[in-house]
C-alpha cells in the first residue's frame, strides 16, 4: 500500500517537472510527509519504521525534500508538541507550512535568568482583559539561544501565566508570531564567529487565546513533550555508518597518509568503535519509539551525542597538524560575523566543527541536566534538593 | 578501497531488529528465575570457595530443562531450532548471575564450531566422505544439545577470533600435534570450563595441515590440571595430550571454519554476557546509592555519585545495541559480521570492566569484601576483557575490517 502512494505521488507530480513546493505539499497531502502522524496531517498512522522506505524511494526518484537542516525546530519539536497538545483546528493549520517549510520555526524558552533551571523563567504573559477566558494574552520578558529566529514566523513560548504558584505550576505555553509587533530579535554571536542563535525581546506581544497550546497552567507538561523530542532529534538520528564527524575524520585517514601516527591509530579506532556504538544505539531507540513516545532513553542519545562530537572534532584538528591552527575554511573567508539559515553540525571545517561541539553539550539540555535525568527518573536515585519547589515563583529570589 | 565495508544488516529499510521479542522475554523470565532460585550470590561464593565451582544440578536445570543448550541447533540434530539470538539472551542471564556453568564455552563455542564442521551439514548423508567424522559430529551435537554432555574447545580463553596474519588458516594453533597413529600430542594451556567438560575439541595440526578432533576428556593420555583463575566463576585448565586417542571431525579448511566460527560466535555471545554482568553491577550499586545515608543524606542524592551512574546506564544502553548487532549478525550469518563482533568486543569489554569497577567503589569499603559479590562481578568482567580477544586486538581488526589502516 505504501509503495502504490509513492507511486502514485510520483505519477501525479513528477519531480522533474513539478515545482518544489507543490511536490512537498503534494507530499504532505498524500500522507507521505511523516507516515507515523495521522491521516490528514500528513501521515498514514503507520509505523515511524516505515517513513525510511518512503524517503529512500522519494531520494531515488529525485523528489525535493524539505530542507530539514533549516526545519528542524520544527518537525524534531514544535510538530511532536502541536500533534500531542495542540487542538484540530491548530494542527490542522500549523502543521503543513511546518512540514512543508513555508513557514520556519523556532523556540522561545531559555532566558537570561533560566537556563538550566528553566522552570524558573520570568517572561510574564496576561490576559488583556483579564476574567474574559478568551482574552488575548500580553507577553513581555527576554529569552535568549534562540535558533533561527531571524528566520522564523512562529515560535513555541513558555511564558509564567501565574506568579502566585510554585514555579513548575505556572506556566502556560503558547505559539508566538515571530512577525507581529512587540517581537524584536537581535543577532547573539557565538565561539564560531556566527550568529546562528539570537535575543529575543517581547514587549508587549499579543498572542491569541486561540495560540495557546494546552491548558493554562499546563505548560511545564506540555513543554516535556518538546524537550524529550528535541534530546532525540539532536542524538537520534538516523545516520548510514559514518555518517557524522568520525566520516569525515575516517576519510582524512584514508586519503593522507602523512598524517598518521600509531598512537593517533588506536584513537581513531576507539572514536570509530564508540560512533558506531552510539550509531546502533540510535537505531534501537528508534525501534523503541517505533512502539511509543521518547522516553528518558533519548537524553542518553544526547549525552553520548554531545560528548563523541567534542572528541572526535578536537581529534580531528590533532590529526590535521599545520592545517589545524588555520579557521580558513570559511565562507567569508574571516571570523566575520555570518547569518547562517542552516545547521549541520558536521559541515564547515574543522575549527568550525571543533568549536560548535562545543554548544552540543549545552544546547537542548546541559549533560549535568541530562544525567540528573537520567538518575532521577530512570534509575529512581533521589532527587536533588530542591529548596524552591513549594515556594510560589513570587516569593524566589530572582 | 576508500570506504568502509557497509553494514549489510541493516541496509533493509527497518534495520536489524535490535529489540527483544516476547519469546526471548519469555527465555529470560524463566531462565533469571532458575538462577535466582538455584544460583544466589550466597551460594556462587560458596560454592567458588572449593575446588569445584560448578553445580551440576544448576547446569542441568539451564541445559536440559529449560533447553538452553541446544538453542540455536537444528530441530534435525536434537536441537530446538532457535537462533543465535536467544542463546545470547541467556548469555546475559548466565552474567547476569555470575553463575558457574559452562554455557559460554559449551553452548556456544564449542556447538558453534560442530554446527560449522562441514560434517554437520552433511550429517544425514551416511554415504558420504566425511560419513565418520559426520556421524561423530551430529551424534555429539545431539548430545551436546540435549544436555547429556559437555564439550568445551581446547584453546586458551584470550584467542582472538580475528587473528592479526592473513590467509585460511593464519593463526591456527599448532600446540598440538596429531601422531601417526592419529593420536595427540601437545598441550593447551588456560582452556575455560575444561574441568567440568566431559569432550574436549581439539585443533590440532597434522602433517597434511590443520585438523579438528574430538578427545574424550578423561580419556587416557589426557590430563586437566587446574589453573588458579582470576575468575573464579570460570576456571581454567592445562591441558596435556600424551598419545591420546582422538576422532577426527574435521580437516583442512573444514577445521579452521570450524575454529572461525567457534571463536567468532563466543566473541559475539560474550557481549551479550558482559551486557548481563554489567547490568547486574549498574542495579547493585543503584539499590545501595538508594539505601545508604552518609552525612545524613542517601548518597545517591550526590551528584558526584549520580552522574556517574547515569554515564554508567548510557554505556549499558549502548552496549545493549552493540551487543544485540553482534547477536543479530551471528544469528543470520550476516557479511557484516566480523565488524559487529570486533566492535562488540571492542566496546562491551570495557563497558563491563568499568561497571564492575565502579560497583566496587560505590559500594565503599563494604564493596571491597570477600563476602560482597561485588569482585565476583569485577573477576568475571577484567577476565572476560581478555577472553576472545582484548578490546585493543579487537580495535585493531576494526582498523583492518574497514580500512582505517595503521601507521607504516
Amino acid at each position: 500500500m505504501l509503495n502504490e502512494r509513492i507511486k502514485a505521488l510520483l505519477d501525479g507530480h513528477p519531480p522533474a517537472s513539478t515545482p518544489r513546493l507543490e511536490f512537498l505539499r503534494a507530499r504532505f497531502d498524500s500522507g507521505l510527509a511523516w507516515v507515523h502522524f495521522p491521516a490528514g496531517l500528513g501521515g498514514l498512522d503507520a509505523p515511524r519504521e516505515q517513513q525510511r522506505i518512503v524517503d529512500e524511494a522519494l531520494a531515488a526518484a529525485g523528489a525535493p525534500d524539505n530542507d530539514p537542516h533549516r526545519i528542524g525546530i520544527g518537525l524534531g519539536m514544535a510538530a511532536p508538541t502541536i500533534l500531542a497538545h495542540g487542538t484540530d483546528e491548530q494542527r490542522r493549520r500549523f502543521l503543513r507550512p511546518l512540514w512543508t517549510g513555508e513557514e520556519v520555526w523556532c523556540q522561545l524558552f531559555s532566558e537570561p535568568g533560566a537556563g538550566s533551571d528553566l522552570a524558573g523563567l520570568a517572561t510574564k504573559a496576561v490576559r488583556e482583559n483579564p476574567g474574559d477566558e478568551a482574552s488575548d494574552w500580553i507577553v513581555t520578558g527576554q529569552k535568549v539561544w534562540t535558533s533561527m529566529a531571524h528566520e522564523a514566523r512562529w515560535a513555541i513560548l513558555i511564558a509564567r501565566t501565574d506568579p502566585n504558584v510554585p514555579k513548575h505550576k505556572g506556566l502556560t505555553y503558547f505559539v508566538c508570531d515571530m512577525t507581529g509587533p512587540g517581537v524584536e530579535v537581535r543577532p547573539l554571536r557565538q565561539i564560531t564567529g556566527e550568529a546562528e542563535f539570537n535575543e529575543v525581546f517581547l514587549t508587549a506581544a499579543r498572542i491569541p487565546d486561540a495560540h495557546r497550546l494546552g491548558p493554562v497552567g499546563a505548560g511545564w507538561a506540555v513543554a516535556q513533550t518538546t524537550l524529550m523530542n528535541e534530546r532525540v532529534a539532536i542524538g537520534g538520528g538516523a545516520q548510514p555508518r559514518e555518517g557524522g564527524v568520525i566520516g569525515v575524520v575516517a576519510r582524512a585517514w584514508r586519503e593522507r597518509p602523512e598524517l598518521r601516527t600509531a598512537a593517533a591509530h588506536d584513537t581513531l579506532l576507539d572514536l570509530w568503535t564508540q560512533a558506531e556504538a552510539a550509531r546502533l544505539t540510535a537505531t534501537r531507540l528508534r525501534q523503541q519509539l517505533a512502539a511509543g513516545g521518547p522516553g528518558p532513553e533519548g537524553s542518553a542519545a544526547k549525552l553520548a551525542f554531545a560528548r563523541l562530537n567534542q572528541e572526535i572534532s578536537g581529534f580531528e584538528l590533532d590529526l590535521l597538524g599545520e592545517q589545524g591552527l588555520r579557521y580558513d575554511d570559511w565562507s567569508t573567508g574571516s571570523w566575520a560575523s555570518e547569518r547562517p539559515t542552516t545547521v549541520d553540525f558536521a559541515g564547515r571545517g574543522a575549527g568550525y566543527r571543533y568549536l560548535r561541539a562545543k554548544g552540543n553539550s549545552i544546547e537542548g539540555g546541559t549533560s549535568e541536566i541530562l544525567r540528573n535525568i537520567i538518575a532521577e527518573r530512570v534509575l529512581g536515585l533521589p532527587p536533588e534538593i530542591r529548596v524552591d519547589k513549594d515556594v510560589p515563583w513570587k516569593d524566589l529570589a530572582q | 578501497m576508500s570506504t568502509p565495508a557497509p553494514d549489510t544488516a541493516s541496509g533493509n529499510a527497518s534495520g536489524p531488529d535490535l529489540l527483544y521479542s516476547e519469546l526471548e522475554e519469555d527465555l529470560r523470565a524463566s531462565v533469571r528465575s532458575m538462577l535466582a532460585d538455584r544460583s544466589p550470590h550466597n551460594a556462587v561464593l560458596a560454592r567458588c570457595e572449593t575446588d569445584e565451582p560448578y553445580d551440576p544440578a544448576v547446569w542441568k536445570a539451564l541445559a536440559a530443562d529449560l533447553g538452553c543448550a541446544g538453542l540455536a541447533v537444528p530441530e534435525k540434530l536434537g536441537g530446538a531450532g532457535a537462533s543465535w539470538r536467544e542463546a545470547a539472551v541467556v548469555a546475559e542471564e548466565v552474567g547476569r548471575a555470575v553463575t558457574p556453568v559452562p554455557f559460554l564455552t559449551g553452548s556456544v563455542i564449542a556447538t558453534a564450531a560442530l554446527l560449522a564442521a562441514p560434517a554437520s551439514a552433511s550429517a544425514d548423508r551416511a554415504d558420504s566422505a566425511d560419513g565418520a567424522g559426520a556421524e561423530s559430529v551430529a551424534a555429539l551435537l545431539a548430545d551436546l544439545a540435549a544436555g547429556h554432555a559437555t564439550a568445551v574447545l581446547a584453546v586458551p580463553f584470550s584467542s582472538c577470533p580475528t587473528p592479526a596474519g592473513s590467509g585460511s588458516g593464519a593463526g591456527f594453533p599448532e600446540t598440538v600435534r596429531v601422531d601417526a597413529d592419529g593420536h595427540l600430542t601437545g598441550t593447551v594451556t588456560s582452556v575455560a570450563d575444561a574441568s567440568i567438560a566431559d569432550v574436549l575439541l581439539v585443533p590440532a595440526m597434522a602433517a597434511s595441515g590443520p585438523a579438528f578432533f574430538a578427545v574424550g576428556a578423561r580419556a587416557a593420555g589426557v590430563t586437566r590440571d587446574a589453573v588458579i583463575s582470576l575468575d573464579l566463576t570460570r576456571r581454567l585448565s592445562d591441558i596435556t595430550f600424551a598419545s591420546a586417542p582422538a576422532r577426527r571431525l574435521a580437516d583442512a579448511d573444514g577445521a579452521v571454519q570450524a575454529l572461525a566460527r567457534g571463536l567468532t560466535v563466543g566473541a559475539a555471545l560474550l557481549a551479550s554476557e558482559q551486557l548481563g554482568v554489567a547490568q547486574a553491577c549498574l542495579d547493585m550499586s543503584v539499590a545501595y546509592l538508594k539505601t545508604r545515608s552518609q552525612f545524613g543524606r542517601l548518597i545517591g542524592s550526590y551528584q558526584a555519585l549520580k552522574h556517574r551512574a547515569a554515564d554508567l546506564w548510557a554505556a549499558i544502553a549502548q552496549a545493549r545495541a552493540v551487543a544485540r548487532y553482534a547477536a543479530v549478525c551471528v544469528a543470520q550469518d550476516d557479511p557484516d559480521t566480523p565488524v559487529a563482533v570486533a566492535l562488540a568486543q571492542a566496546y562491551c569489554s570495557t563497558v563491563a570492566v568499568r561497571a564492575a569497577e565502579e560497583c566496587v567503589q560505590f559500594h565503599g569499603g563494604i564493596g571491597f569484601t570477600w563476602e560482597h559479590p561485588a569482585h565476583l562481578y569485577l573477576k568475571r568482567a577484567k577476565s572476560a576483557s581478555l577472553a576472545l580477544g582484548t578490546a585493543a586486538q579487537h580495535r585493531a581488526a576494526l582498523g583492518r575490517l574497514v580500512n582505517l589502516p595503521p601507521a607504516n
